[in-house]
């Protein structure tokens, strides 16, 4: 009996930590799309949704039960299996990086021994992540990589013409992107000595910028760049030009399944929100913390994952700020801009990186 | 722990090939490929090669797959096109298949000859390790294959735009008058 609680404990805790930061992170893109809405609506002169609850805080699960409550359409002459996979193809890959956020330090100052069957015996630390796993910037990087699929094959199946078009220009479009979006990381990767996301943090703490943002503002300013292309927002939302392609990839989408394909876009703003403040800004990084609270202690850790939310919410804002102040790019105007400047760029700042170590190791 | 986990994804990717072999239809071939890649990344974790899988991911399933999809689906093939000109390849494919099979029985009957001395070191799949590897020990191999892909790429370039050595003067010709205009507008 002893035995067996000890092998499934850490299972158990280990799906309790996935349960809390899955609901976190849904909860977030809830209130993201409101954030949007209210925002847009400030941005251009407007109030935004305002009657569902008070200020319109319930907007977001009104709007849900619409979606749940539609009717569920698919077209005649579409694939049906390809058409239904899609959505699930699509939310599935944006979900699964989940996994590796480093949402704060670990807790070193709590006795666990009080546990009963000893489960506390030899337990150091508890890490506020579900996983730090040694490959964790490739694991993101390749996991949203997978969800193209979803909307290539959601053009490709609904067969129609403004479908397939927008499948293809949104799946172009991020494999260009992927790219610059890669060789923009090496840096970090490169000052860090890691692809570990924790290690990358602390890599940050004991350099000498305390963010990596100010040793690789190139490298940031290309990833903020793709990052808004591989999310397919705007300026770069050409997947769903709506003057030129009614909504893209999606337009046959209806339902939960359109649902599906919304809530995929937000986590993956999300995500590469995370790894821009995790890759540049220190993630939960606060300078000067371990003065008030020693490291490792309850109320440092509450401190940080603050301050990692903090930063991200900053992050959501600037999507939603950029959505309502630029215009959208041509389609040749934005794949030349990726190729030919963004991919250089980056390319650029990875020689530079590695002189400016050499030179740092040599002198 | 790790036993099932193997069984499960060696099955996944097992049904996943048999799938990709079975189906006429191109695109559901290419899908079921992309799940055997998933699933092979899926064992080479439980292998302890976390380095090996995310690449696996990466470079087969996010990039060369979606390119091969994108030419399934630009070139919208047939479903129903008879294989009757293609009978030679059965004959090729039992022999390969044979090959492969005969070479799986054989690295079966080392593996059980091989005593099992050494524990495996949990170190060597890490991303460190991989590089040390690579950039000291197996430099040279590196370098070569590197060299290789950039013909490729080189050469993939230049079959595609099917031009000769005066068309491609041409064409240079071409863009530098078409630059030389667009300085003298502004």
């Amino acid at each position: 009996m002893e035995q067996v609680i000890k092998t499934v404990f850490p299972i158990v805790i280990l799906f309790t930590g996935a349960t809390i930061a899955f609901g976190a992170v849904m909860g977030i893109v809830a209130y993201t799309v409101l954030a949007e809405r209210k925002v847009l609506g400030w941005l251009q002169g407007r109030i935004g949704p305002n009657r569902v609850g008070p200020w319109g805080v319930l907007q977001p699960f009104a709007d849900l039960f619409k979606f749940i409550f539609k009717e569920d359409i698919a077209p005649d002459k579409s694939t049906k299996f390809v058409y239904y996979l899609a959505p699930i193809v699509a939310v599935t890959a944006a979900l699964i990086p989940m996994v590796v956020y480093p949402f704060g330090p670990d807790i070193t100052s709590v006795d666990w021994s009080f546990l009963p069957f000893g489960l506390g015996d030899g337990v150091k630390r508890l890490p506020l992540a579900i996983a730090q796993i040694d490959v964790a910037v490739l694991f993101v990087l390749g996991v949203t990589s997978v969800g193209v699929y979803g909307i290539a094959l959601a053009g490709w199946s609904s067969n129609s013409k403004y479908s397939l078009m927008g499948g293809l220009r949104s799946s172009a479009q991020m494999i260009s992107y992927e790219l610059a979006m890669g060789a923009s990381v090496l840096g970090v990767v490169m000052l860090a000595g890691s692809l570990n996301l924790t290690d990358i943090i602390h890599a940050q703490m004991n350099s000498p910028f305390r963010w990596f943002i100010i040793p690789q503002f190139i490298g940031f300013m290309v990833f903020l760049i793709s990052a808004f292309a591989e999310t397919n927002r705007v300026p770069f939302d050409l997947p769903e030009a709506e003057t030129e392609l009614v909504a893209g990839f999606h337009t046959e989408y209806s339902a939960l399944k359109f649902a599906l394909f919304f809530m995929a876009e937000y986590v993956n703003m999300f995500t590469v929100s995370v790894m821009c403040v995790t890759l540049f800004l220190g993630g939960w990084y606060v300078p000067g913390l371990s003065h008030i609270f020693p490291a490792g202690s309850i109320p440092y850790a509450a401190v940080s994952v603050g301050a990692f939310f903090l930063k991200i919410f900053a992050f959501l804002f600037f999507y939603i700020w950029v959505r309502g102040t630029l215009p959208r790019f041509r389609f040749d105007q934005l794949m030349n801009f990726g190729w030919k400047f963004l991919l250089p760029v980056a390319i650029a700042n990875v020689v530079l990186t590695i002189v400016a170590i050499w030179l740092w190791n040599v002198l | 722990m790790v036993t099932p986990l193997f069984f499960l994804f060696a099955g996944l990717s097992i049904a996943c090939a048999i799938s990709l072999v079975y189906h006429k239809n191109p695109l559901y071939s290419a899908i079921s490929l992309v799940g055997v890649f998933i699933s092979l990344a899926c064992i080479y974790i439980t292998l302890a090669a976390p380095f090996i899988a995310a690449v696996q991911v990466l470079v087969y399933a996010g990039a060369i797959m979606v390119l091969v999809l994108f030419v399934i689906m630009l070139l919208n093939l047939d479903e129903d096109k008879p294989l009757t000109q293609l009978r030679y390849l059965y004959a090729v494919g039992a022999v390969f298949g044979v090959t492969l099979l005969a070479q799986t029985f054989f690295i079966f009957y080392a593996v059980s000859k091989t005593p099992n001395t050494s524990i495996p070191n949990t170190e060597s799949g890490l991303t460190m390790s991989i590089g040390k590897a690579m950039y000291t020990e197996y430099l040279l191999p590196v370098e070569i294959v590197g060299i290789m892909l950039l013909m490729a790429i080189v050469g993939s370039v230049i079959m595609s735009r099917h031009l000769s050595q005066t068309q491609i003067e041409l064409v240079k010709a071409k863009e530098d008058f078409e630059a030389f205009q667009e300085r003298n507008d502004y």
